[in-house]
C-alpha cells in the first residue's frame, strides 16, 4: 500500500510537469522557479538542519567501541575501532562515510528450528548501498557539464571513466553506444530498483517501510529513468538545455524553445528531489557526520569532559545522612563512624567537661 | 520461577511479522512477559514524579494529569539537551540492518522488538508534533498521536531492551537504540511508568548504599560468612576492613557480589586476591553498590547514585577506586562518572602499588577495573598461579554487552584466563566481543515474574555457549558482570544444562597459590576439585 501511494505520488508529479509545460506553457514555473526555489530550499534547509543538531550538546561521550580500549601499553589496541584519539576518530568516520564501515559488518539470522541460531555474511545491503551513493555522486558531478563553460577537464576525464564500457545496442529504438553509455545513470537507477525490490522482499523491512522510504526511491528511479531515456531514447535538444542550464547557473535565466516537456519532467523530479532533502530521513548524508557514537574518541577516563548543562551540584544521599540512619548498628557490628553514639546515660557532660 | 517455556515452544519462533501494521498491533501484556509496576513507596522515597498503585493488566492505568503535556514538554526539553536523541530521531532511513541483531527479536520474533521499530514507537510520536511534514502529512509522514494506548506500548517495549546497544554497532549511522531507550525510560519515569525491579533497587541503592537495601551490620555479616567459607576451603582467615579511614584504594563492586550464588565467589576471588598480594584497600559500606540502578531510570538519578563513590573516597581520604566486575558500573564509569561528578581532584592518577604501573587510561576518573589490574599483576608475574586446578573445568568467556561495546575491555579477561585456566575456548565470532549477545536480562529486567522474555532474550547467547558445550565440552561461562552472574544460571539450567557460571575472579582464586593455605581439595563453592588421578578412577568406575 504505502509503496503504491508513493509511486503514485511519483508519478503524478510527472504529469504535472509534463503537462505544466507541454499543455499550460509553465515554462518559467518549471524552468526556473521552481529549479531555484528547491535549491534554496535544499541549501537553507540543509544548514537549518545542521545548525538544530549541533545546537543540542554531546552532554556525554558515547562511541560505540568496536574494538580493544587503550589501557595498558603491552595490550593492542584497535585505534580506529576504538578510537583513543582524534586522529583515530577521524579515519574511523572516513572508514564510515566513505566505506560504509558497519554496514560492512553485516550479518544475517539463519534461525532453524530446534532452536539453532546461525549468522551469515550479508554483503547484499552494503553493496547497492555503496553502489547506489557513488553512482549517485558520479552522476550528480557528471551533470556539472550542464552548468559550466567550458567544462572543467575533471568532469570531462570523470565522464570518459564513467562511459569505458562501451556497448552498442542497435535497434529501431534502442541505440545505446552512441552516445557512449554512462554506467553511473544505469547503476543509479539499477540500484534504487533493487533497494526498492528488497525493501518489498524482506518480510521485516517491508513491515518497518513507510510511504517516506519509497518516495525518494522512486523520485530517483523517476530522475534516472527520465534521464536514461532523454539520453537514449528521446531526442532532446541537447543545445538548447544547456543553454537553459546555463542560464540558471550565471543567473540570467534563458528558457529557449524547443525543449522537451521530458526534460521539465526530470527538472522537476530533480527539483522535488532537492527540495525534499531537508524535511526527510535523506538528512542522512548531513547527519551522519555528527553522530555521536562513531565520531567520538573513547578517552573519557583518561581525559575529562563537561556537560554543558548539567552544572548544579548533585544532591545525594550523603554519608552523614546514612549514619545517622544506622549508627547504632554499625557500632554495634563494630564499623568505624565518624559520629559516636550518644552515651545513653547522660555523662556526655561530664565527659565533654573534662576534655 | 517454574516457567511453560519449552525449548520446542521457542524452536517454533516465527520471524514474519504480521499482515496487520504495526500502529494496530497492541501489545498483550501475558505473564511472564511484562514487568511489575513500581511500588509507589520506592517512587516517594527518592521524590520521584507519579506515584500512585496501578497495573499494566487493567486498562486504566491512572496515568497522572495532563499526562500527554507532561511527555511532550519531556521530549522537547531531551531533544534540546541530547542531540542524540535528536539525530536519532531524524535520520533513520529504515534500513534494516538493525533488525535481526536484537537478542529479543530472535527470541520473540516480535516485529517490535527491531531496534528500528522500537525507535519507531517514540519517533512516530516525535514525527507528528516535533516535524514540519508530520504536522501536515500525520499518518502518511508516518507520524501518529499520543495516546494512552502508546504509553502502554512503550513501557512494554522500552523494558523490553536491555540497552545493550549491539543494534548500534551494524547501524550504517551508529543510531544507538540504547539511547532511544533511555530517554525514553526517562519519559516514562515523568509519569510514574517504572518497574519495580528498577525502581525499588534505586531507592534501596540510595538510602542504604546498595540494590537489596542490606544494612551496613548485615552487608558486613555478609562478608564474615564468605570469610568463614575461604577458611574452611582454602585455609586461609583474611580480615578485611571496611570503612577505614586512610586505606590505599576503595574496592567498590555491585552488591549482587555480596548476596547470591555465584557472585559471591566472585566476592571471595577479590578478597583473596587482595589478601595474596597485600593491598591496602578498603570496602565501603555506605558506597557498596557499583551497578549503578539510575542508568535505567534517568541520568539526573544515576549521577545522584554515582556520587556516593567519590563521595566515600573523598572521606576515606584514599588514593584511588579500584572497581569489581560489573558491567553497567563500567559502562557508567567509562561513559559518564567523570562527566557527571567529577573532577575528582582529590584522588590521584591511580598507580597499582604492587606493580608500578600507572593507569594512565584512568587518569580522570582515577578508577581501575579489577580485570586490568588482575591481568597487569600476572603481566609482571606478582601472582602464585596453578592453571591446572581450573583443569576440570573448560571456559569460555562472554564479553558482557557494556564492557564490550561500551568500554572496549577485551583482551585484558582474555590474558587473566589463560593465565589461570588451561581449557579456554571461545564462542564463535559472530557472538564475542564487539558483536558479543546481551544476557538478555540486563538494565534492571532481571526479575522473576520476567523470567519467559529472559529465556527468549538469552537464547542467542545460550545458543552460543552450546556450540562450544557441545564442541569442545565446556562447562563454564565466565564473565565479568555481576547481572550476568545473576542470571545466567538460569538461564544456562534451561537451554544448556552442565554449564555453570563464574567470575573471573572466581577463577584467579582458585588457580591462586597463597602463603599458609591449605593443600586445595576443594574449590571456593566447596565442590571437590579433582586431581588428573581422580578423574582416571571416575573414568575406569
Amino acid at each position: 500500500m504505502n509503496v503504491i501511494i508513493s509511486l503514485l505520488a511519483v508519478i503524478v508529479l510527472g504529469v504535472i510537469a509534463y503537462v505544466g509545460v507541454e499543455g499550460a506553457g509553465l515554462r518559467v514555473l518549471f524552468g526556473v522557479i521552481i529549479p531555484y526555489a528547491a535549491v534554496l530550499t535544499f541549501f537553507v534547509g540543509m544548514v537549518y538542519r545542521v545548525i538544530d543538531w549541533a545546537k543540542s550538546p554531546v552532554p556525554f561521550r558515547i562511541p560505540t567501541t568496536a574494538g580493544q580500549e587503550k589501557s595498558m601499553p603491552w595490550i593492542k589496541p584497535q585505534p580506529i575501532e576504538n578510537p583513543s584519539t582524534r586522529g583515530g576518530a577521524i579515519v574511523r568516520m572516513i572508514l564510515e562515510v566513505a566505506l560504509f564501515r558497519s554496514l560492512f559488518r553485516n550479518m544475517k539470522l539463519d534461525f532453524r528450528q530446534g532452536p539453532k541460531v546461525r549468522y551469515s555474511s550479508e554483503k547484499f545491503l552494503w553493496l547497492f548501498a555503496i553502489l547506489f551513493h557513488y553512482s549517485f555522486l558520479v552522476t550528480l558531478l557528471r551533470h556539472l557539464r550542464f552548468f559550466t563553460d567550458p567544462i572543467p577537464a575533471w568532469v570531462v576525464g570523470l565522464e570518459s571513466i564513467d562511459s569505458m564500457f562501451k556497448v552498442e545496442v542497435m535497434t529501431p529504438v534502442i541505440e545505446i553506444g552512441l552516445p557512449a553509455l554512462l554506467l553511473s545513470g544505469l547503476v543509479l537507477g539499477g540500484m534504487a530498483t533493487l533497494l526498492l525490490v528488497r525493501r518489498l522482499w524482506i518480510p521485516q523491512v517491508r513491515y518497518i517501510s513507510l510511504p517516506a522510504d519509497y518516495f525518494p526511491l522512486w523520485l530517483i528511479i523517476g530522475i534516472a529513468i527520465t534521464g536514461i531515456l532523454m539520453r537514449y531514447v528521446i531526442r532532446v535538444d541537447v543545445v538548447g538545455i544547456k543553454e537553459l542550464t546555463m542560464g540558471l547557473a550565471t543567473l540570467s535565466p534563458a528558457l529557449p524553445d524547443g525543449v522537451s516537456g521530458w526534460f521539465f519532467v526530470h527538472l522537476f523530479l530533480v527539483s522535488v528531489l532537492f527540495a525534499y532533502f531537508p524535511f526527510s530521513k535523506l538528512t542522512h548524508m548531513a547527519g551522519v557526520f555528527l553522530s555521536p557514537t562513531r565520531n567520538l574518541v573513547n578517552n573519557s577516563r583518561a581525559v575529562r569532559h563537561v556537560n554543558p548543562w548539567m552544572t548544579e551540584p548533585v544532591k545525594y544521599h550523603t554519608y552523614a545522612a546514612y549514619e545517622d540512619d544506622f549508627r547504632e548498628l554499625m557500632v554495634e557490628a563494630g564499623l568505624p563512624v565518624d559520629k559516636e553514639l550518644e552515651p545513653e546515660d547522660e555523662s556526655a557532660d561530664d565527659k565533654g567537661e573534662k576534655e | 520461577m517454574a516457567t511453560k517455556l519449552s525449548a520446542d515452544v521457542l524452536g517454533n519462533i516465527d520471524h514474519k511479522p504480521p499482515k496487520q501494521g504495526w500502529m494496530d498491533t497492541k501489545p498483550e501484556f501475558l505473564p511472564g512477559t511484562y514487568l511489575y509496576p513500581v511500588n509507589p513507596e520506592s517512587l516517594k522515597a527518592i521524590g520521584a514524579p507519579g506515584a500512585r498503585e496501578w497495573n499494566p493488566t487493567e486498562s486504566d492505568w491512572k496515568l497522572p494529569a495532563d499526562w500527554q503535556g507532561t511527555i511532550k514538554a519531556g521530549i522537547k526539553d531531551r531533544l534540546n539537551r541530547f542531540r542524540s536523541f535528536k539525530l536519532f530521531m531524524d535520520i533513520c532511513v529504515r534500513c534494516g540492518a538493525c533488525a535481526d541483531k536484537c537478542h529479543f527479536f530472535i527470541g520473540t520474533g516480535d516485529p517490535k522488538n527491531m531496534p528500528v521499530l522500537r525507535a519507531e514507537l517514540l519517533r512516530s510520536v516525535y514525527r507528528q508534533d516535533f516535524t514540519a511534514l508530520g504536522k501536515v502529512f500525520k499518518k502518511m509522514a508516518g507520524g501518529r498521536p499520543l495516546t494512552e494506548e502508546v504509553i502502554k506500548e512503550w513501557f512494554y517495549y522500552f523494558f523490553q531492551c536491555t540497552e545493550c546497544r549491539r543494534c548500534s554497532l551494524f547501524c550504517p549511522y551508529g543510531i544507538d537504540t540504547a539511547e532511544i531507550t533511555i530517554i525514553a525510560r526517562e519519559l516514562l519515569n515523568l509519569i510514574g511508568c517504572q518497574i519495580d525491579w528498577i525502581g525499588t533497587p534505586v531507592a534501596n541503592c540510595n538510602r542504604t548504599g546498595n540494590h537489596l537495601g542490606l544494612q551496613p551490620h548485615t552487608y558486613k555479616e555478609n562478608v564474615e560468612y564468605l570469610l568463614d567459607d575461604i577458611e574452611e576451603y582454602a585455609g586461609v582467615r583474611i580480615e578485611p576492613s571496611f570503612n577505614r579511614k586512610g586505606a590505599e584504594i576503595l574496592f567498590v563492586t555491585p552488591s549482587g557480589d555480596v548476596f547470591a550464588e555465584p557472585g559471591i565467589f566472585t566476592f571471595m576471588g577479590y578478597l583473596m586476591l587482595f589478601e595474596h598480594i597485600g593491598l591496602d584497600y578498603t570496602w565501603s559500606t555506605y558506597a557498596s553498590e557499583g551497578g549503578n540502578f539510575g542508568f535505567f531510570t534517568s541520568h539526573e538519578t544515576m549521577r545522584k547514585l554515582n556520587r556516593k563513590m567519590y563521595a566515600e573516597a573523598e572521606r576515606l581520604g584514599v588514593k584511588w577506586i579500584l572497581g569489581g566486575e560489573c558491567g553497567h558500573m563500567w559502562r557508567v564509569v567509562n561513559q559518564y562518572m567523570d562527566t557527571l561528578n567529577g573532577p575528582a581532584t582529590f584522588l590521584e592518577k591511580p598507580k597499582s602499588p604492587i606493580t608500578g604501573t600507572v593507569f594512565d587510561n584512568a587518569a580522570s576518573t582515577k578508577m581501575v577495573h579489577i580485570t586490568e589490574f588482575t591481568a597487569d599483576l600476572i603481566k609482571n608475574n606478582k601472582l602464585k598461579l596453578d592453571p591446572s586446578r581450573n583443569d576440570h573445568l573448560k571456559v569460555t568467556f562472554h564479553d558482557s554487552c557494556n564492557v564490550a561495546r561500551g568500554m572496549g575491555m577485551f583482551e585484558e579477561p582474555r590474558y587473566v584466563l589463560q593465565n589461570v585456566c588451561n581449557n579456554f575456548y571461545e564462542m564463535p565470532p559472530q557472538t564475542t566481543r564487539e558483536q558479543t549477545f546481551c544476557c538478555g536480562s540486563g538494565s534492571g529486567l532481571n526479575a522473576g515474574e520476567y523470567l519467559e522474555m529472559r529465556l527468549r532474550g538469552g537464547l542467542p547467547r545460550a545458543n552460543a555457549v552450546k556450540a562450544v558445550h557441545e564442541e569442545h565440552g565446556v562447562n563454564m561461562l565466565s564473565c565479568v558482570c555481576a547481572i550476568d552472574r545473576a542470571v545466567f544460571p538460569a538461564l544456562m539450567d534451561f537451554w544448556v544444562p552442565g554449564v555453570a557460571v563464574a567470575g573471573v575472579s572466581e577463577l584467579v582464586a582458585n588457580a591462586l597459590v597463597m602463603d599458609g593455605e591449605n593443600e586445595r581439595e576443594y574449590n571456593l563453592r566447596g565442590e571437590e576439585i579433582p586431581t588428573a588421578g581422580d578423574d582416571d578412577a571416575g573414568e575406569e568406575e
